[in-house]
């Protein structure tokens, strides 16, 4: 099925040759990185991790919501996802994927990283956030690729891919719980140290993801044949709506739980994010930004009529992804550290070559991304049969 | 056969390529072994010039030796070794390798070296041979 | 080509295979044995910090500089990526959490030595995906720098940042290395170890050394021990507390050591 993704029109082998550079150029920037060590990037003894952690986080949640579009077609039959729901698999494949490398280059002794394996550590969260990805990585490639197969070959995917769909919902649910049990459990860190942190970490995921997602079909709707319906957008974009909100209302609790308490710890990454503290701000117009952009993708969202316009649509839905890369992939992470068990403001900005090794991961993900679904629209537009007509053949 | 000819090219490149360093040392001499230099100071000072092991023992078994001494001191907090014959050393690295063998380029890297291997102990672990 | 860059491909090939199973070899159960000399039989080594004392009478810049020479500890002048084991702090930082707008100028003067607090539930320990930091029977949290992958989460673990990191090849910030001590490669994590080397050896560590009497060691489940007799003697809080994680280092008040 590989071959498929060989013979592709200009635009697509531009696009790639344009991730190809993006990736040499993260890759050498990662060889700086492995040869100086870690000082090449902002972090420091206080805020021990950045941009790689955050995007790791973020991603875990982009993979975790393709279970928005598996929950209705495998559990409520809900046909008009049939056709996107390869969409979802393969979008979590490709995020799972960038979510490990981001873990991989974020590491002092990368060469090491088997001694997770070596040494099981059932105690630590992160082994099994390891176990989870890599369990979520196998079960969707293994359904999609499965599913696809048949699907080029005109027969109804084997019964066990559908068993293993089941398996992956709520495994995909287990992952970003997970990620947040990285976080949820350390004692002093208060803007972490919050129940509702898995539950926010996945409504912002099952924004964000989906949110990604409609976009990424109405891309592949423009440069192909593979028409995603506007019954299957519009059932998505009602997703991303009631997430978003969820989001933003889980978001409001922290911050009455942290001011009606009036507890310092609470409070201070909270008013490090939005206000500055002790005259640190770097990231307060970025917040402030992401405040505005869910308020305005929310708006958007909710009207039916702006939910279904041509132009309005994906301005919501950009603002929605922005909006939680900001709160998610920037200010979650990085508040975290602030300040530190000093009391302390130490701030944290990246360096050039860190942006670069950030750039080269998201462009190794597109690229696997890039390939998956062009074998999936090439099998769509030559296949014999489409996936809401499966022909029905007797399974063997 | 369907593009045959690009498959036997492929191929045989790819088997000329994989035999390379076989073909390239066909007729040369092999190298002969490495000479390990047993000259410092402290092993002068030794009445009996023996390791913690057999010669023997130690060129096969070296590293699992290290390993193990490496997890005793670390994490069992082990400090004395028994030897085979029941003589006992200090559990550490720096305190009875190091001493003796000091050389780390006439006994250490010259055996390393002819087998291509390249253990990183020495960024930690060089008895102050950094600085000299 | 040479012989040994042949056998470095091959090596390069079985390297994944080979490391996990010369690994494995030393995999064995783990006894739980106490280490030798003074430490056998200590169930909780601790520190009491006689705050009257360390601040009067102690040579206070001797002890950090003692321990950092004889550990290797590099001295890196960015305090973002500096490595430290022991330092320096006052009340209100050390002690964010009981600040009071009123402290006396006694305390607000006052300089708190901060290490690493071998917490008995440490929560680096719990969160260390390799056992690379672990917990000693004896109750020292230990590092083993073999074992560390450099994911820092013992870093956002730890409440107190006592953790540092190598961020870089420390060496060339080591002015003399010593010879009978290790130093660290970069990309891991350490902190201060309570000096287990010296104390398999029956020695005190090098901070109670050098402190002469301002820091005392000993054996916190030992109602007659050194430690715990200090601790009778007057009012000792430890950092954050309330969190939990059960430090072993206390900061004692009017313990009788000084004059105030």
């Amino acid at each position: 099925m590989l071959e498929k993704a060989l013979s592709g029109s200009r635009r697509y082998y531009g696009w790639l040759a344009f991730l190809g550079i993006v990736i040499v150029v993260g890759v050498i920037a990662y060889c700086r990185q492995f040869s100086h060590g870690l000082g090449l990037t902002g972090m420091s003894r206080d805020v021990t991790w950045g941009l790689y952690i955050s995007q790791f986080t973020f991603l875990v949640g982009v993979a975790a919501s393709g279970v928005m579009v598996a929950i209705p077609y495998y559990l409520h039959n809900y046909k008009a996802f049939a056709k996107i729901v390869i969409l979802g698999e393969f979008l979590a494949v490709a995020a799972v994927l960038m979510a490990m490398l981001f873990i991989f280059v974020d590491l002092g002794q990368p060469v090491r990283v088997l001694n997770v394996l070596l040494h099981p550590t059932p105690h630590s969260v992160m082994f099994w956030d390891m176990c989870v990805l890599c369990g979520y990585l196998v079960l969707n490639i293994l359904i999609g690729w499965t599913a696809l197969g048949a699907e080029k070959k005109g027969f109804p995917p084997p019964r066990w891919t559908k068993t293993l769909a089941y398996i992956a919902i709520p495994w995909a649910v287990s992952i970003h719980t997970v990620t947040a049990f990285l976080y949820a459990g350390l004692p002093g860190r208060y803007y972490w140290l919050s129940a509702i942190m898995a539950a926010r970490f996945l409504s912002s995921a099952f924004a964000a993801g989906p949110a990604l997602l409609i976009l990424l079909c109405l891309i592949v709707r423009r440069y192909s044949s593979f028409k995603a319906s506007d019954e299957s957008i519009g059932a998505l974009a009602k997703i991303v709506c009631y997430a978003m909100i969820t989001n933003v209302f889980f978001f409001l609790l922290e911050v009455f739980t942290a001011f009606y308490s009036n507890i310092p710890g609470h409070k201070a990454a909270l008013l490090y994010l939005f206000f500055g503290l002790e005259g640190h701000a770097n990231l307060v117009p970025f917040m402030w930004l992401a405040a505005l952009l869910a308020f305005f993708g929310i708006l958007l969202l909710t009207v039916p009529k702006w939910r279904r316009g041509k132009k309005t649509l994906p301005a919501a839905l950009v603002a929605v992804f922005a909006a939680c890369w900001l709160d998610k992939g920037l200010g979650l992470i990085l508040g975290g550290f602030v300040p530190n068990s000093f009391e302390r403001v130490v701030e944290y900005i990246p360096t050039v070559n860190e942006i670069l090794v950030v750039m080269g991961v998201y462009g190794i993900g597109f690229f696997v991304l890039t390939i998956l679904y062009k074998v999936a629209v090439a099998i769509r537009e030559t296949g014999k049969g489409g996936p809401e007509a499966p022909t029905p053949l007797p399974e063997q | 056969m369907y593009k045959g000819g690009g498959i036997i090219v492929g191929l045989t490149v790819f088997c000329l390529v994989a035999t390379a360093p076989f073909l390239l040392n066909i007729g040369r001499a092999a190298e002969s072994g490495p000479t390990l230099s047993l000259d410092t100071p402290a092993i002068h000072l030794l009445s009996d010039p023996s390791c913690v092991e057999s010669a023997s023992y130690m060129r096969a078994e070296h590293m699992r030796l290290l390993a193990e001494w490496r997890d005793q001191a670390v994490r069992e907090g082990r400090s004395e070794y028994v030897n085979s014959a029941g003589a006992i050393f200090a559990l550490s690295l720096e305190e009875s390798c190091l001493q003796c063998h000091s050389n780390r380029a006439e006994f250490c890297d010259a055996c390393h070296n002819y087998a291509a291997v390249e253990p990183y102990c020495w960024e930690c672990h060089d008895g102050g041979a950094t600085g000299s | 080509m040479k012989r040994r860059e042949f056998i470095k491909g091959g090596l390069l090939l079985g390297a994944a295979g080979l490391g996990g199973a010369l690994s494995l070899g030393a995999l064995r159960p783990a006894a739980a044995l106490p280490p030798t000399g003074a430490a056998s039989g200590a169930r909780r080594w601790g520190l009491v910090i006689d705050l009257d004392k360390y601040n009067q009478s102690a040579d206070r810049e001797k002890i950090a500089a003692l321990c950092h020479r004889r550990h290797n500890v590099p001295d890196i002048p960015d305090t973002k990526t500096e490595i430290k084991w022991i330092w320096e702090d006052d009340f209100a930082h050390s002690f964010a959490e009981m600040e009071s707008p009123y402290l006396s100028d006694r305390i607000k003067e006052m300089r708190f030595p901060v290490l690493c607090n071998h917490c008995a539930e440490p929560a680096c320990v719990k969160v260390c995906p390799t056992q690379a930091t672990f917990q000693r029977p004896d109750g020292i949290v230990n590092m083993d720098y073999h074992r560390c992958i450099g994911c820092r989460f013992c870093m956002a673990g730890c409440p107190f940042g006592a953790r540092s990191f190598n961020f870089f090849d420390p060496r060339p910030y080591i002015a003399e290395i010593d010879p009978l001590y290790p130093t660290r490669t970069g990309g891991v994590v350490e902190k201060c170890t309570f000096c287990v080397e010296r104390l398999t050896a029956g020695l005190p560590p090098y901070c109670v050394e050098a402190a002469a009497g301002a820091i005392i060691f000993g054996d916190l489940s030992d109602p007659a021990s050194e430690a715990r007799r200090a601790l009778a003697s007057g009012f000792a809080i430890r950092r954050k507390a309330e969190l939990g994680t059960e430090p072993s280092v206390y900061y004692l008040l009017g313990g009788g050591g000084g004059d105030a």
